[in-house]
This record gives C-alpha cells, structure tokens and sequence, in this order.
C-alpha cells in the first residue's frame, strides 16, 4: 500500500531523513516511534505530498507522492501534529468545508458520522478557536476520517489530551484496523506497543529499528529495572541488595534511592522489599520504571553499530 | 467546484472578522466625502451657470488613492496566514490544486471589492434623481474601477503569498502598488526616442508610461474604452495569479 525508497530530505544543509525506506502493507498499524526532531513529520509530509523529498520516492495505493499527488491526496486522511483551525468557523462549517473539497455526495451524513465517532457533536456550533487542546485535536481527527479514507496519516494523534481521551482515541484508531491503513508517530513508546502491529523507530533521519512491539521490547529490554527508596542509603544495604537471586546491578540514585536492574520474566520486587525490611531500613518506595526513550535509543544505536562492527 | 468552495470559505471568513466592515466603512466614508463634497458645488446658486456635469467623477478620479491604502487591507491575510497558522498543509494535503486556492481567494477579495463597489451605486441614484448623467460613461467608469481594483487586488495577493507575516505582507503590496504607480512620474525622464541599429525607433519613454497601472484607467472615466487597457489590466491580474500559485510551490519546496 505504501513504498518508501531511499526518502532523503534536507533543510538547507541539514538533513532531515537520510535514506528512509520502508513498506507497509494494506490494512496494517503501522507507528513511528522516535523523539522530536527525529523525521517523523518530515516522512508524513512527504507522503501526503506536502513537501517535495530531496531524494528517493515514495508511493502510495501506487501513486506517486511527488508527481501525481492529487490521486494520492483522494486517498488519504491526515492529521497534522497540532491541528490547524480556521478560528472563526465553527466546527461544523470547518467539517463541512473540508467534505465539500473532498466531493462528498452524502455531506450531513458524513460529518454527524465523523463528529459522533469522535466525540465532538456536543461543540458543532462553537467556534474552533475556543475549543480545548483535546477537541482540537478530535475535530482534527474527525476531519481526517471524513472521507472514509484507505490511508490514514495521523501525527502524534494523542499529544495533548488528558488520559481519558488518550483511551479513546487509541480505541478509535484500532477499531479501524483492517478498514484502513494507518501510519501513526508517537514519542511514547507503551502508546505504539499498545496501537501498533509494526513499529519503525526513527533516530537522527534514520530509521534504526523495525519490528514488531513485542520481539522489539525484548531486543531493548535485556532486564527490567525497578526503583527503591529508602530511609538512609548505606553499604550494607547495597551489598544485601546485591544478593538477591537475579539482581544484576544496583546503583545509588541519591542519598536515598537505588536503581536496581533484575533479569527478564522474574519478578523480585517481594524479595528486594524483604531484604530492606528484614535489615532494618524502612521502604519507602519500590516502583518498576520503565526505559526512557533515550535509554531505548542509546541501547539500539549502539547495538545496531556492535552489529555492524 | 472547487475555486468556489475556497472562495465562499473566504468570503464568510471576511465577514467573521471586523476586516470587511471596516474596510467596507473607510471606503464608503471615504467616496462619500469626495461625493458630498462635489454635491456641494450644485447649492451655489449660480451653478447653473458654471455648468457643471452630474458625474461620478470626483468618486472615480481618486478611486485610485483609495485603492492604494484598501487593497492591501483586503489581501494581506489571504495566503500569509493560511501559512503562519498551518491551515496551508490541509488544503495543500487535500485533494485542491495550487491554483485552485489562489483563484479561490482572489475571487473572494474580488467579491468584497464588488460588494462595495455596488454601494456606490447609491450615489447614482442620487444623479438620478436630481441630474441626467451621461450613463455610457458611467458605464466605462464602472468597467474601469472593476478592473482596477481587480489588478490591486491581485498585486496584494502576490505579496501576501511571499510571507507568513500579514503585515509584511501589507506593506509588501503597498510598496508594489506604489512602484507600479510612481512608474508615471518617472516615465517623461526618460528619453522619447531611440533609435535601433537595425533601423526602427523605441520610445523607452512611453514603454514605461504604458506599464504604469494608473495611467491605463482614467480613459475608463472618460467614457472611453480601449482594449488596450482592458488588456492591461487582464494581463496584471493573470501574471500576479500565476506568480503567487509559483511562490506557493516554491515556498514547499525550500
């Protein structure tokens, strides 16, 4: 459904995406996972046909992006990272002027079928400008749907909304699976494992991992980490902790917190908790982290390189 | 039909914001003070004798002035801010062609140039009432302030595609509209004839004089009309349209 070949973008002298391919297939989820600044809106605006790449092609439903973008941009919807409104149109006009663009034969029809999937019927009538982050973002998303499109392209689809909307909008874009295919970037790492069958994570214009959410948390997580806070750090709680089966490292956060790494599939929060208590020091604390984007990219750039050296 | 989907778009968004009203004000103040003041003349009692015609010229004749401050004002938004607020990635990611958005606006600011335009009208009526105007040259004079205004607009909406700033924008136009005019005053300092070495002779002088976008217009108030400046002022507006669509192309690409 959609082809990417060697996309190279630059800005002036600075290069945005350096050789990015990939292939998704028809129906698919598909995120790209990476920090801001990585390529993600680079790569989607180049697909919609927004901006030209420098180098490479790209095709979608077997159009090309650049040079027949018109076929391409019938068949997409597409969701800009912050929303860009029309303030003095309500959102029904704002809906309605977009379906007329797009040719729509049934428009009432079609916008009282967008507005009530997202949730956005209670505020037909305001004006965009005064709506909320969250509204903005689903009227967004209503506009990018209103036509039913076969390419959905949605960037950071749930960047600004509170945690229940985030459910929402998550269960919104896998109820479209298999009726669409979708292209969503995040910088939220649970959010693309949650969503996505497929993740692409792009570092630097590169896209430095692919692979499923699964065998992909197990390629960058080689051990679970848990966080423990304590009364009064010493030495002799660092050696007890040491002894626990299965821990492989304890560290000093601070004066009072310890970062403790344990093998995969195990879990020793019970133990570690009972060698604090049992010596004496009171717990205060004791929470799994998860890794930081950072630490996932840190650990797959450098994997990639020992791979390659 | 696409161009009018972006135009009727544009046309209410004139109307949400105090732009078309207070435009639509100036200008009406502004016309109607040039009328009133010309009305005035008919209460000396001898007027009768210094025979003074019942026309919409002291309207027409400083339309252009006018057009100079108000153009601007109407075209400044019209693409800077689809650029500045990001609305441009939506319509440039629908399935609208460049062209297609910049004809569309320009009808809509052509469209409220028009609205107003038909306001005046009213000073007609006055003619009317009281006077017989020669009507085949208020005919031409309409023609000509139709076309006039058409090429203002168009310069301000080449200007307003140039950056993302409506301010700049504004200026940008005005400053363009005042080269296009100033090009009369400069015209008589050049030579009137050269002569080519194969022959023939250029006139540099009435080249430039003929490229002023004021000079091309007072025919219109005089009742004539001349195909050239029709010509004039269709070429402006179609070479404006084009150039903008380019630099909206353009600006993707940089």
């Amino acid at each position: 459904m959609i082809q990417a070949q060697n996309l190279t973008k630059f800005y002036g002298t600075k290069a945005a995406l350096r050789d990015v391919s990939f292939e998704i297939e028809r129906g698919e989820i598909v995120g790209f996972l990476g920090p801001n600044g990585a390529g993600k809106t680079t790569t989607m605006r180049i697909l919609t046909g927004f901006i030209p790449p420098t180098g490479g092609s790209a095709r979608i439903a077997g159009f090309d992006c650049l040079t027949e973008s018109l076929e391409v941009r019938k068949r997409i919807g597409y969701m800009p990272e912050t929303v860009p409104l029309y303030p003095e149109m309500a959102v029904w006009d704002y809906l309605e002027f977009f379906a007329k663009v797009r040719g729509l034969a049934d428009r009432d029809r079609a916008i009282a079928r967008v507005m009530d999937t997202c949730g956005i019927a209670e505020v037909a009538h305001r004006p965009t400008g005064e709506l909320s982050k969250g509204y903005r973002q689903r009227v967004g998303l209503a506009q990018a749907l209103l036509h039913e499109p076969e390419v959905l392209i949605l960037d950071e689809p749930t960047i600004g909304l509170d945690p229940k909307q985030v459910v929402q909008v998550r269960e919104l874009i896998k109820s479209l699976a298999g009726q669409a295919t979708i292209i969503l970037s995040s910088h939220i790492l649970p959010e693309v494992s949650q969503i996505c069958q497929r993740v692409l994570i792009i570092h630097e214009g590169r896209i430095v991992a692919e692979d499923t959410p699964a065998s992909l948390t197990r390629r960058i997580q080689q051990a679970q980490r848990v966080l423990l806070r304590v009364n009064q750090a010493s030495e002799a709680l660092t050696e007890r902790l040491r002894a626990v089966p299965d821990v492989l490292s304890v560290t000093l956060r601070d004066e009072a917190t310890y970062a403790v790494e344990c093998a995969l599939d195990v879990d020793r929060r019970a133990a570690l908790a009972a060698a604090v208590v049992q010596g004496g020091w009171e717990l205060l604390e004791l929470r799994p982290v998860d890794m930081t984007l950072e630490e996932i990219f840190l650990r797959l750039t450098t994997t990639e390189e020992e791979v390659a050296a | 039909m696409n161009v009018l989907n972006v135009a009727a778009r544009e046309l209410r968004a004139y109307f949400a914001s105090p732009v078309a009203y207070l435009t639509m004000f100036g200008f009406l103040v502004i016309t109607g003070l040039f009328f009133a003041w010309y009305i005035s003349w008919f209460q000396d009692p001898q007027a009768f004798f210094y025979n003074i015609p019942a026309s919409l010229d002291s309207v027409f004749r400083n339309l252009t002035i006018v057009l100079l401050l108000l153009a601007p004002a109407l075209t400044m938004r019209l693409l800077a801010e689809e650029q500045r607020s990001g609305t441009i990635e939506l319509l440039m990611t629908a399935p609208l062609r460049d062209w297609e958005v910049v004809v569309g606006k320009y009808l809509a600011a052509l469209a409220l140039y028009l609205i107003m335009l038909a306001a005046t009208l009213y000073y007609l009526l006055i003619l009317l009432a009281f006077g017989k105007p020669d009507l085949g040259v208020v005919l031409t004079t309409y023609t000509g302030a139709v076309l006039l205004g058409a090429a203002f607009l168009a310069v301000g909406l080449l200007a307003s595609a140039l950056t993302r700033n409506q301010i700049i924008a504004a200026v940008l136009a005005l400053g363009a509209l005042l080269f296009l005019w100033l090009i009369e005053v400069f015209a008589p300092l050049l030579p009137t004839s050269i002569t080519l070495p194969l022959g023939g002779s250029l006139n540099p002088s009435d080249a430039l004089q003929n490229l002023s976008i004021i000079s091309h217009y007072f025919d219109f108030t005089r009742g004539i009309l001349d195909s050239r400046h029709i010509l004039y002022y269709l070429s402006l507006v179609a070479i404006c349209l084009f150039l903008a669509t380019r630099v909206l192309e353009i600006r993707r690409w940089s």
